[in-house]
Parts: structure tokens; sequence; C-alpha cells
């Protein structure tokens, strides 16, 4: 708490009132209407709302589809986030020495941070296309299998999960490359020294030291994954072959402004609210207790 | 030796690790200059050809890069500055002023953090359509604007800042906006810095919120107008246009960070705490 306070009735208020409108109008607002909208139906016209009560979440309850979407969202955001940091840590430990230009290195990986999914997707899609892409070129020489993700779901999966990896890749191995630079090598040296072997040691004393970075990146990774991967579904797959890449977000956005199906798209942003809100009160525990700072 | 043995395997796997991350962008900058020709031969051609101009030509005028270009960098530049502005200003009101209410408007600011544009895509856009604010650069940023992290990471460091110098200042009959400008705009540069570069490439490369407030083409950013240029199933395989207008656009926010790269990195740490 300051002890020096500025003594002004009206100026702290005219201060805060940017802030305060923008977060009324554009966020208290919108959410308690998505609350409201929920629990009604707009009318085939669309000019008229009916009650419904809890109707549209019955609904999603037991739609196939949506709960498809629902596996979709998190099987995309785990494999993004847990391949993306396993494969970061390991390259990072083997990686870490003491050696010069390590500032190069990390200028060198940092930059596809700065690339939108959206883009990275285009790229990537290229990479995968059928009849011109040189993965599936290089692929054909080692299998005869079709990977061509316009037919087969699980390629369009790959494709944009192989396109948020590597967006997200550089500045985890980053990340990690500095936590791993903190540690002081005389308690690895010790461990050692009493004979325990490169991956004891790095189970029993790394991976543990490295928990406050790797608690930063799994939420980064995962946030990113499950909301701003918007732009690449979109213009990359659209949610197809079928709805093989549909996520949560992308589902309440197309039955919201393509489906016109106002009550359904609320109902399915209250879901996300819900999702939203029980992360974050788990980030807050799980960042006060479990973590070793 | 080990230790020799460690830093040649730690050159070698950074050094894999940089190859592999620049192939993609490479592959589409050579595919930005090759013919439509090269474009579809088999086996793929991994060399920069002759077609660079026509190609870049095309794609600006394809979907008036310009235009859209110009977009983004106008919704990435008040998106930026007018997050800092009003982040800052709350910042200071809840450090320096007592005033009734200020525990309601501190918890308000938090609650926004778990209120992302997904939670509330369709009542959002309602909001937008009455304010007639559809098509407008109103509507692209001024609702983009509120920002927790801004005014924690704000927030945070007037914290640390002593006492004295508020005092002092007092003392000298500044009064509390002269203290703002004169003293602790000058100090908060570097946080500036860092939370610029954060706020110019999400301002840039956000999608989902420019798609719903805009339909015509000329309102759009450019991150939404270039794909129109990516081949469909049925259409021309012009992957060369498609992959230079990919390049312009990804340029931008590529050298930000690479021109700003210290505070780029602070700021990645301080705005996710």
């Amino acid at each position: 708490m300051k002890r020096t306070v500025f003594p002004n009735r009206w100026l702290p208020y005219a201060l805060v009132a940017p802030q305060v409108a923008i977060t009324l109008g554009f966020f208290f607002w919108p959410a308690f209407d998505s609350l409201r909208l929920s629990l009604y139906r707009a009318s085939p016209f669309g000019d008229r709302l009916m009650w419904v009560g809890l109707w549209n979440f019955e609904r999603l309850a037991g739609d196939e589809a949506y709960l498809r979407s629902a596996l979709t969202s998190f099987v995309f955001s785990f494999v993004v986030t847990l391949v993306g940091l396993a494969l970061a840590l390991l390259l990072a430990s083997l990686a870490n020495a003491k050696i010069r230009g390590l500032t190069v290195y990390r200028s060198l990986l940092l930059w596809p941070y700065g690339i939108a999914p959206a883009v990275a997707g285009i790229i990537w899609l290229f990479i995968f296309h059928p009849s011109y892409g040189i993965l599936p070129y290089l692929l054909a020489f080692v299998t005869a299998y079709q990977f061509n993700w316009f037919l087969k779901g699980w390629v369009a999966l790959a494709l944009v999960i192989v396109a948020a990896i590597w967006k997200q890749f550089g500045y985890n191995l980053a990340f990690y490359l500095a936590g791993l630079q903190a540690i002081e090598t005389a308690v690895l040296e010790a461990a050692s020294v009493d004979g325990a072997g490169p991956i004891r040691r790095f189970f029993a004393i790394t991976f543990p030291l490295l928990s406050p970075v790797t608690f930063f990146l799994f939420t980064l990774n995962m946030t990113f994954a499950f909301f701003d991967t918007f732009g690449l579904i979109h213009s990359v797959t659209q949610g197809g072959p079928g709805d093989a890449t549909s996520i949560l977000v992308y589902r309440a956005w197309k039955d919201g402004f393509e489906g016109l199906q106002l009550g359904l798209s609320a109902a399915q942003s209250v879901i996300l609210m819900a999702l939203v809100i029980g992360l974050t009160a788990l980030q807050f525990r799980y960042a006060e207790k479990r973590v070793t700072y | 030796m080990a230790r020799d043995r460690g830093a040649w395997l730690a050159h070698a796997i950074l050094g894999a690790a940089v190859v592999v991350l620049a192939f993609p962008l490479y592959y589409a900058f050579v595919i930005s200059t090759q013919t439509l020709g090269e474009v579809t031969s088999l086996p793929p051609k991994l060399l920069p050809s002759t077609a660079l101009l026509d190609n870049y030509a095309e794609a600006w005028a394809r979907v008036k890069m310009g235009r859209l270009l110009l977009n983004s960098a106008i919704v990435a530049l008040a998106v930026a500055f007018g997050k800092i502005s009003i982040s800052l200003l709350s910042a200071f009101a809840i450090v320096y002023f007592n005033f009734r209410g200020k525990q309601v408007v501190f918890w308000m600011i938090f609650v926004t953090l778990m209120l992302p544009v997904p939670v509330r895509i369709v009542s959002t856009y309602q909001v937008i359509s009455v304010l007639g604010w559809v098509d407008t650069y109103w509507g692209l940023t001024v609702p983009l604007m509120a920002s927790a992290t801004g005014t924690f990471l704000f927030r945070q460091f007037y914290q640390t800042i002593p006492d004295s110098l508020a005092e002092a200042a007092q003392l000298d009959g500044a009064g509390p906006m002269r203290f703002l400008w004169s003293i602790l705009l000058p100090l908060s540069k570097a946080n500036i810095a860092a939370l610029f570069v954060i706020l110019f490439v999400y301002g840039w490369n956000d999608y989902l919120w420019p798609l719903m407030v805009t339909n015509r083409p000329e309102m759009r950013t450019a991150v939404i107008g270039i794909e129109a240029l990516v081949p469909r199933t049925s259409q021309l395989p012009e992957w060369n246009v498609a992959m230079a207008a990919a390049m312009m656009v990804l340029l931008p926010p590529v050298l930000v960070i690479v021109a700003m790269q210290r505070w780029f990195v602070k700021g990645l740490i301080e705005t996710e705490k």
C-alpha cells in the first residue's frame, strides 16, 4: 500500500472511466446477455425470442456432434501442448551446456511467435497439399497410404496440430533453455557424484526445478490451443472434412454466425465461460501451492 | 573433454532446431518466387525462381493488399496504444488514489481475464451492431482496449516505485497529472515497450474479432483478407500468389519481434505472470 496518496475526489474516477466503460459495455453486458440468450430460442425468422429454459443445454448434451467437438477440442489442445512441451524440454535438456551464442539462438527461435495462426495454417496447408505438397510427396516413398486431408479427418487434425506446434515451438524451447541455464550446475554435479545417472538426475532434480517454467508454458499453450487457434481452423479446414477439426470455439461461432442459432450459440459460449473460469481458478490454486519457485 | 562434447551437441541440436523451424518459412518464400508451372511440378523445387515480382504484384492487386495492410496497421497500433494508455491510467488511479469503489473496479478488471471474445461471441456482436460500429475502425479497436494484464503490469511496477518520488513531487507543488506525465511515464518506458510488442502482434494477428465485426472486404484486416487467395479444390492452384500474400502479412509482426526482441521477451514474461 502506498503511503503517498494524491488527494483528489473526482480525478481517480476519470482515470478509470475508459477502462470501466469498455469493461461494462463489451465484457460484462455481453457476458450477461449470453447467459440470458442461452435460455431462449430465436424464432425461424429471427424476429422473436422464445423462452426455452435449459433446452439449449439439453440439446447440446444430447448432440453427438457437439460432444465430438468437445473431444476434438481436448485432444487438439492436449496434443499441441503436451507434444510441443515434451519435444521442447527434450531438446533443451540435450542442448543444455554453457555455450556461446545463446542469445543468437534465442533470436532465431522466437520469431515464429509473430506469425498469425491463420497464416501459419496457410503455409502448412500447402506443405500438406495432397497433389503438390512436399510432405505427401516424401511420405509416398515410404508408404502407399494417401495422406489426403481433404478426405481423411485425422490427417486434417494432424495438419492443424503441426501448424499450431510449429508456431509455439520456438518460444517453448527458448523458455526451457533459459530455465535450464538458471539451474545451479553444482546441484547436478553433487547428484552426479552421489551416483545418480543422467535420467535419474533429470527426474529428481531438473524436472521439479523447472516446474514453474512448465506450469507457465502449459497454461499459455493450453489457452492458445483452445481459443487462439480459431483463425487456423477457419482459414485452413473450416472444421472439416466433416467435422473432424471443428473445435468448440469454431462451432460456437458457426452456429451463431452462419447458422443464426443465437440461443444455441450463446449456450455454447456459457459452457466455454464455465471452462475458462474453472481453468483460471485452477491456475491460481495450483500456482500458489504446488509449483516450486 | 565431456564439456566439449556437450557444447558440440548443444550447437548441433539448436542448429537443427533453428533450421527445421525456419524451413516452412523458407519453403513459403521459395514458392512465392515460382511460376505456376514450377509450383505444381513434382518433385517440389526448393530453390527461389524468377516470378517474385509478378506474384507479389498479383497478390497485391487481387485482394487490395494495400488497404488490408493499412487496416491491420491501424488496428494493431490503435489496440496497442489504446490498451497501454487505458491500463496505465487505471493503474495510476488504483495505486496513487484512495477512492470509494476502488476494490470493485479492481475486481471488475480482474474478471475480464475470464471473458475472452470466444465466450461472448453473439452478444458482443449485438452490442457493436446497436452502436452502429459494424465495419468501422471503432468497432475493430475500442472493444479490445480493456486490459487486465496491462493494468496489473503497470500496477505492479508502480508499487515498486519509492513513495519519496511522489512526496517530492507534491512538495514541489506538482499535481497528480504532472507527476504521471513527467515522472511515472519516463520510468515506465521499458514496460511500455514490452507491452507494445505483445499487443502489436496480438492486434495484427487477431482473427475472430475482425471476422465478426466486419462484412465489407475493404474493412477486413490482412490475416482474414488473404484467405480469398488460398486456392480451393476447383480453382487454379496459384499457391505462388497465396504464399506471396502470406509473406507480406507475416512480415510486419515478425519484424517488430526481431527488432524489439529484448522488450518482447520481457513482455512475454511480464504479461503472463
